[in-house]
C-alpha cells in the first residue's frame, strides 16, 4: 500500500504541498463555528454538480419534451424524483449558505485590506448562484417558467437602445421557444457552472494565499502598512493549523447541511414541475422561486413612473456598492460592535427582503381571478336586507367587484376591504367611485347599466359596523329637508 | 534598444495568433448574433389566420390560438401562441397580445366586468384594451389585423415586450 502510495508521489509530487496546506496556521479564534459557512457553500456545490449531472442523464432539454422528462424522472425513473428533490433543495440551501456566508464576511470586516479581491470574487459567485437559481428554474420547463422567461425579457427591453437586442439574445429567437430552453440549458449546464469552478478556484487560492479573517477584536485596526505583519504575528506565533484544530467543525457543518438537504427532499419532495408550458393555457398565476420573491414584490408596488428607472438603475448601483465596498472602508475597524452603520444596513435589507418576501407570499396586489365565482358574500351581509340591496350583492358578485375587495377576510386585496365602506363614502361618492373609478380602480360606467349601479350602490351602502352609522353627506339632507318643506332657506 | 531574435518570434507568435483569434472571433460573434441578425433580414413577423371571421361574434371577445410563423419541430406547445379577438362590430376588430403590457403575464378577458386582469402585478385593462389600473405604463400590445376570403388575419410571430414597440409592428399608431 505504502509502495504504491510512494509510486504516485514520486510522480505526482502532491503530497508535501498538500500537506503544507492542509496544516497552515490560522489564528486560533477563527476554528469557529462561525467559520464553516464557506466550506459548506463549496460541500452544497460539489451536490448541485453530482445530482445535476445525474438529472442530465435523463433530462432533455427541449421546449417539447423538457416537461414530460421531468414527469417520467419524478414517476418512472427509479428514485428520479429524489435526485430532483436534492438538486431543487440542494439550490435553495446553496442560495441561503451563499447569503449566510457573506453577512458573516462582511460582518467580521474580512472584505478589508488585503482580502478586497476575495470579496469582490465572492460577489462574482453570488451573482452566479443567483444565476444558476433562475436558469434552473427556467429548466423546470413549467408555466412558472415560461412566464418568468416572459417577465425576464420584458425587463431585458426596456433597456435603452439595446432592449430588442438583448430581447432576441435571451429567446434566441422570435418567441419563448425551443431555442429559449437550449441556450438556458447551456447556460446552467456549462457556462455559469464552468465559471464558478474557475471563480470558486481563484477563491479559495485567495483564502489560502492571504489567509482566513482573524476573529474581530474591537479596537484592533486594519492599517494598510501594519496589517500583514500583525496578522503574521497571529497565525505564525499564536496561531493553530487547520487541520485538524479547525477543519473538524468545517466536515460536521456540511455534514449537517448534507443531511438536511436529504431530508428535505425525502420529506417535501422535489419542486414542480407545475402546469404544462403550453402559452394558450391563461388559467395560471405564475409565482417566482422563493429567492425571488422578494423581487416580485418590487415589481408589484412600484409606481409606474420609478419602474424602469429602478429596474435598470437599481441592479447597477447595488452592484456598484458590493464591488466598491472594500475600496470605500479597506482599512479601519473590523469589529462589527464599532460598525453600527454596517449592522443597521444588514438589519434593514434584512427587515425590507423579509417583509417583500411575506408579502409576495400573499401577494395582495394581485387580483384573486376566481373569487367572483369562487368566495360567497357573507350571510351576515344579505340578512335582512331589501330585494334592491341583494341584487346589489349579486351585481358585486358578477361584475367581479370581489376580486380585488375583500368581504370578511375573503376576496381579492388589490383594492380596500369593504366591510366598512358606507362608513368612509357616502351615497354620491360611491356612484362617483363605481362609475368613474380613480384611486386606481378601474371606471365601471361603461359595464353597469343604471339599474344595476342603484343596486350595487344600495348594497354597498349597508356595509358597515353594527351601532356606527353610514357616512351622510349633511348639506344634501338639508337640501332635501328644504326641498320638501318648500320653503328654502338656502340661496336659490 | 535591441530586440533579441527570440524576443522578436515570441511577439511575431503571439501576433500571429492574436490574428488567428480575431479571424476565428468574427465567425463566433455572427453565430452568437443570429437570432439578433434575423430579426432584421427577412424578419420573423407574416400575416396568420385566426379563423373564420364568424368564429368572432360581435360585441363580444374571445381568445384565438395561431401557430408562430417560424418554429422550430421542437418547440411543442410552446409554438402556439394565444391572443384575445375583440369584435367591435360589422368587421372592426382589435387583437389584443396575451402578454400584458407590464411584464408579460397572460392577461385573462372577464366579460361581465369588461376588465382584462393580469394575474402576477395586477394590471388591469378595458375592453378596448386601455390601461385601467395597476403597474402597466400603457394599454394592451395590439397585432394589425386585415380580413381576408372571410378570414380574420393578423401580423405576428415576436413576443411583444414594452421595450420593442417602435420597432415591432404591435402598436396600433404605426398601423395605416
Amino acid at each position: 500500500m505504502h509502495n504504491v502510495g510512494d509510486w504516485f508521489d514520486q510522480r505526482l509530487q502532491l503530497t508535501a504541498p498538500v500537506r503544507a496546506t492542509m496544516t497552515h496556521p490560522i489564528p486560533r479564534e477563527t476554528a469557529s463555528w462561525f467559520y464553516v459557512f464557506g466550506s459548506a457553500a463549496l460541500t452544497v456545490f460539489v451536490l448541485q454538480i453530482v445530482t445535476g449531472i445525474l438529472l442530465a442523464i435523463v433530462y432533455v432539454p427541449s421546449a417539447g419534451e423538457a416537461w414530460n422528462s421531468l414527469q417520467r424522472l419524478n414517476h418512472d425513473v427509479n428514485l428520479g424524483w429524489f435526485m430532483r428533490a436534492l438538486h431543487g433543495w440542494g439550490s435553495n440551501f446553496m442560495l441561503a449558505i451563499v447569503v449566510i456566508h457573506m453577512l458573516q464576511v462582511f460582518l467580521f470586516g474580512a472584505y478589508k485590506f488585503p482580502r478586497e479581491l476575495t470579496w469582490i470574487i465572492g460577489v462574482v459567485l453570488l451573482l452566479m448562484t443567483l444565476g444558476m437559481a433562475f436558469t434552473g428554474q427556467v429548466l423546470r420547463f413549467d408555466q412558472d417558467a415560461y412566464w418568468g422567461l416572459g417577465i425576464a425579457v420584458s425587463i431585458a427591453s426596456r433597456v435603452p437602445v439595446l432592449g430588442s437586442w438583448l430581447v432576441g439574445l435571451l429567446l434566441g429567437g422570435p418567441i419563448i421557444a425551443g431555442a429559449t430552453l437550449s441556450r438556458f440549458f447551456a447556460l446552467h449546464v456549462f457556462v455559469i457552472p464552468g465559471l464558478l469552478i474557475a471563480f470558486v478556484g481563484l477563491h479559495l487560492l485567495l483564502v489560502l494565499t492571504l489567509g482566513v479573517n482573524e476573529w474581530p477584536m474591537p479596537g484592533r485596526v486594519v492599517r494598510r502598512a501594519t496589517y500583514l505583519q500583525e496578522y503574521h504575528q497571529l497565525t505564525h506565533e499564536q496561531g493553530v493549523p487547520f487541520v485538524p484544530t479547525a477543519v473538524w467543525k468545517d466536515i460536521f457543518f456540511s455534514g449537517c447541511v448534507l443531511l438536511s438537504i436529504a431530508a428535505c427532499a425525502a420529506v417535501f419532495g422535489p419542486f414542480g414541475p407545475g402546469g404544462e408550458p403550453d402559452p394558450t393555457i391563461v388559467q395560471t398565476a405564475p409565482r417566482p422561486d422563493f429567492f425571488f420573491l422578494w423581487l416580485y414584490a418590487v415589481l408589484s408596488l412600484l409606481p409606474p413612473s420609478l419602474e424602469t428607472p429602478a429596474l435598470l438603475i437599481g441592479p447597477a448601483a447595488a452592484l456598484l456598492v458590493l464591488l466598491g465596498l472594500p475600496f470605500v472602508s479597506g482599512e479601519g475597524e473590523k469589529s462589527w460592535k464599532r460598525r453600527p452603520i454596517a449592522v443597521l444596513t444588514i438589519l434593514l435589507l434584512a427587515v425590507a427582503l423579509g417583509t417583500f418576501t411575506h408579502l409576495s407570499s400573499r401577494a395582495p396586489w394581485s387580483p384573486v381571478m376566481d373569487a367572483w365565482s369562487r368566495a360567497p358574500i357573507p350571510s351576515q351581509y344579505l340578512k335582512g336586507r331589501t330585494a334592491l340591496e341583494r341584487q346589489g350583492a349579486l351585481v358585486f358578485q358578477a361584475k367581479q367587484c370581489h376580486n380585488c375587495h375583500a368581504l370578511d377576510t375573503h376576496g381579492g386585496q388589490r383594492g380596500p376591504a369593504l366591510d366598512a365602506v358606507a362608513v368612509r363614502l357616502t351615497q354620491d361618492q360611491l356612484i362617483r367611485q363605481v362609475i368613474q373609478g380613480g384611486g386606481n380602480m378601474p371606471a365601471y360606467g361603461k359595464n353597469l347599466s343604471p339599474a344595476e349601479t342603484t343596486a350595487l350602490v344600495a348594497f354597498l351602502e349597508t356595509l358597515h359596523p353594527a351601532g356606527q352609522p353610514p357616512a351622510r353627506d349633511a348639506s344634501r339632507d338639508a337640501a332635501l329637508r328644504a326641498s320638501a318643506d318648500g320653503s328654502s332657506s338656502l340661496p336659490p | 534598444m535591441t530586440v533579441t531574435r527570440r524576443a522578436f518570434l515570441v511577439k511575431l507568435g503571439v501576433g500571429f495568433n492574436a490574428l488567428v483569434g480575431a479571424l476565428l472571433a468574427v465567425p463566433i460573434v455572427r453565430y452568437i448574433l443570429s437570432p439578433v441578425s434575423r430579426a432584421r433580414r427577412p424578419g420573423y413577423e407574416s400575416w396568420l389566420s385566426l379563423g373564420a371571421v364568424e368564429q368572432f361574434p360581435p360585441g363580444q371577445t374571445r381568445l384565438a390560438t395561431y401557430r408562430n410563423p417560424v418554429v422550430n419541430p421542437w418547440d411543442g406547445e410552446t409554438a402556439t401562441i394565444a391572443c384575445w379577438v375583440r369584435h367591435i362590430d360589422g368587421g372592426n376588430f382589435q387583437v389584443f397580445a396575451i402578454n400584458c403590457a407590464h411584464l408579460g403575464c397572460p392577461v385573462r378577458w372577464f366579460p361581465q366586468s369588461g376588465l382584462f386582469m393580469c394575474p402576477c402585478h395586477g394590471g388591469v385593462y378595458y375592453a378596448n384594451g386601455a390601461r385601467a389600473s395597476g403597474p402597466p405604463e400603457r394599454g394592451l400590445f395590439e397585432y394589425r389585423y386585415k380580413i381576408d376570403a372571410g378570414h380574420l388575419l393578423i401580423k405576428a410571430g415576436e413576443i411583444p415586450t414594452p421595450g420593442r414597440l417602435a420597432a415591432s409592428g404591435t402598436e396600433r399608431s404605426s398601423w395605416a
